[in-house]
């Protein structure tokens, strides 16, 4: 019996002895360009600097009331946008329809060209979110939380670079200690490292800033200006206007769940009744 | 396989980290055998009698606490949440779970045997028996457990909601175990104990693979 791969013919014998013949040289360029298909994707993406984070028509309820309303904007690939509004407009209910925690009632966004509703693992694996609950385990070490993640990403989980993490949050010295014996600060800036530590192409950042003091916020600062020099592409909900303005690119504004602005920071409107104010920006 | 292996060891340390709470829960299994055995009175042959029913009563309702404990620490700052957006499988997180759950429980069953002694004077020379079955009951509780409590962790009423739920689903887990636990402390003249013991593994094969397969969609906004 003859058996034919690709233009060369080979002879196998399909009897009780036969042996599986490995694939030949063409099937197994086919095999691995189909398993680099989707890497290849992303790199042109990046190279390219298209569109990392596309919304279109984007809804989202809660009961009967609508958090979020028709939400449509584009981010090219390594920006770095901020979200603003008032409480209440519709931020941290965008950055966690984005990262797949909640679904959008109507639209769709994709992510790095993923869709989130037809292709949620791709989006997770490529999306980071820091949220208002920090994701962490209380009774769990700052070490312990930071290596559960690397385990179940299959990253590098040695001590050593553990704390190599924990120091760039400044928290290397309180490595040992369990979650429930930090101060609201100090989680932030763990929530802020197990985001970190994913090493995904997208960051959401929802109030980085929240619960920092001065030395924190310079932290975020920084941190926010190493993740451009990557090419990750970060939205950062903030009330820091000031602060934003100085290191974001684009700028989205929600009022009331609607998107009232999405463009160039330096183009973003001065927010309604801060008397030129604006918010408090720390150090 | 990591996945879950990943899961299991962080649960076991969770529990662990809160092993205060297990032996509260202990003792609230203990206390309950005590009040039944006052509810009973002096008589020594309805007490041995009734024995095998108040031992899986008691770790019924230790199972509620016990099993709404093990999401108390996934839900307060959205741990969970923050795994399945890592993205780490909803399977692999519920059996580890599950599994921790089932030992935990175990554990509790196996050390309310030496309270139900004394209290019931209700012994038995079958003690790998009586703690097979215990493991058997346990799996059937924990398995369709967890995924409640992972259901009900989310609502305000989970502590009513939990048990009013579990309950109903699990009174063939309550009969083959007590029926099961009677015939190793009064006798088996019949051989009964092996369907009992089957009709328990049945039950735990049924809902462990229910669970695996819906507890995605429980846990999924």
């Amino acid at each position: 019996m003859y058996v034919r791969y690709g233009k060369r013919d080979h002879r196998a014998e399909l009897d009780g002895n036969a042996r599986i013949r490995p694939p030949s040289p063409l099937v197994r360029r086919c095999q691995q360009g189909a398993m680099k298909a989707a890497t290849l994707r992303d790199r042109a993406y990046s190279i390219r600097r298209m569109i990392a984070v596309a919304a279109a028509g984007l809804s989202r309820r809660y009961g009967r009331r609508w958090a979020l309303t028709d939400v449509s904007f584009e981010l090219p690939g390594g920006a770095l946008a901020m979200v603003s509004g008032r409480n209440g407009s519709g931020k941290s209910t965008l950055l966690r329809v984005l990262a797949t925690a909640i679904r959008p009632d109507l639209g769709t966004a994709t992510i790095l060209g993923h869709d989130l509703r037809a292709d949620r693992e791709a989006v997770r694996e490529r999306t980071a979110l820091l949220g208002h609950r920090t994701h962490l385990y209380e009774p769990l070490t700052a070490l312990e939380n930071l290596a559960l993640v690397a385990r179940f990403l299959g990253g590098d989980r040695r001590r050593a670079a553990l704390l190599e993490r924990l120091e760039e949050v400044g928290l290397a010295d309180r490595a040992g200690d369990a979650v429930q014996t930090f101060s609201a600060g100090m989680r932030q800036r763990l929530a802020l490292a197990r985001v970190l530590q994913q090493e995904a192409r997208v960051v959401l950042l929802d109030e980085p800033y929240g619960h920092l003091d001065p030395p924190g916020f310079l932290l975020v600062d920084g941190v926010l200006r190493r993740l451009r020099a990557r090419g990750i592409t970060v939205l950062m909900a903030t009330h820091l206007l000031q602060r934003g303005r100085t290191l974001c690119d684009r700028s989205l504004v929600l009022d009331a769940g609607r998107l009232v602005f999405a463009g160039a920071t330096a183009e973003m409107p001065e927010p309604a009744g801060s008397d030129g104010a604006g918010f408090a920006e720390g150090a | 396989m990591t996945a879950f292996l990943t899961a299991l060891r962080k649960d076991f340390l969770l529990q662990w980290r809160g092993r205060g709470q297990i032996v509260a829960i202990f003792a609230f299994g203990a206390a309950t055998l005590l009040l039944f055995s006052f509810a009973i009175g002096p008589d020594s042959v309805a007490l041995r009698q009734h024995a095998a029913g108040f031992l899986w009563l008691g770790l019924l309702l230790a199972s509620t606490l016990s099993l709404a404990e093990s999401f108390e620490r996934e839900m307060e700052e959205q741990a969970l949440e923050g795994l399945l957006l890592l993205p780490a499988s909803a399977r692999a997180l519920y059996y580890g779970k599950a599994v921790a759950n089932c030992a935990q429980l175990a554990v509790i069953g196996a050390a309310l045997v030496p309270v139900m002694v004394v209290l019931y004077d209700a012994g038995t020379i079958r003690l790998l028996s009586l703690l097979g079955v215990i493991v058997l009951g346990t799996a059937g509780l924990s398995a369709p457990g967890t995924l409640y409590a992972a259901m009900t962790a989310q609502t305000r009423a989970r502590q009513t909601l939990l048990p009013l739920l579990l309950f109903p689903l699990v009174v063939p887990v309550l009969l083959a175990a007590v029926k099961a636990t009677s015939l190793l402390i009064l006798g088996d003249p019949m051989g009964q104990l092996r369907p009992w013991a089957s009709l328990l593994g049945a039950f735990a094969v049924v809902h462990w693979a229910l669970g695996g397969l819906l507890f995605g969609r429980v846990v999924e906004d």
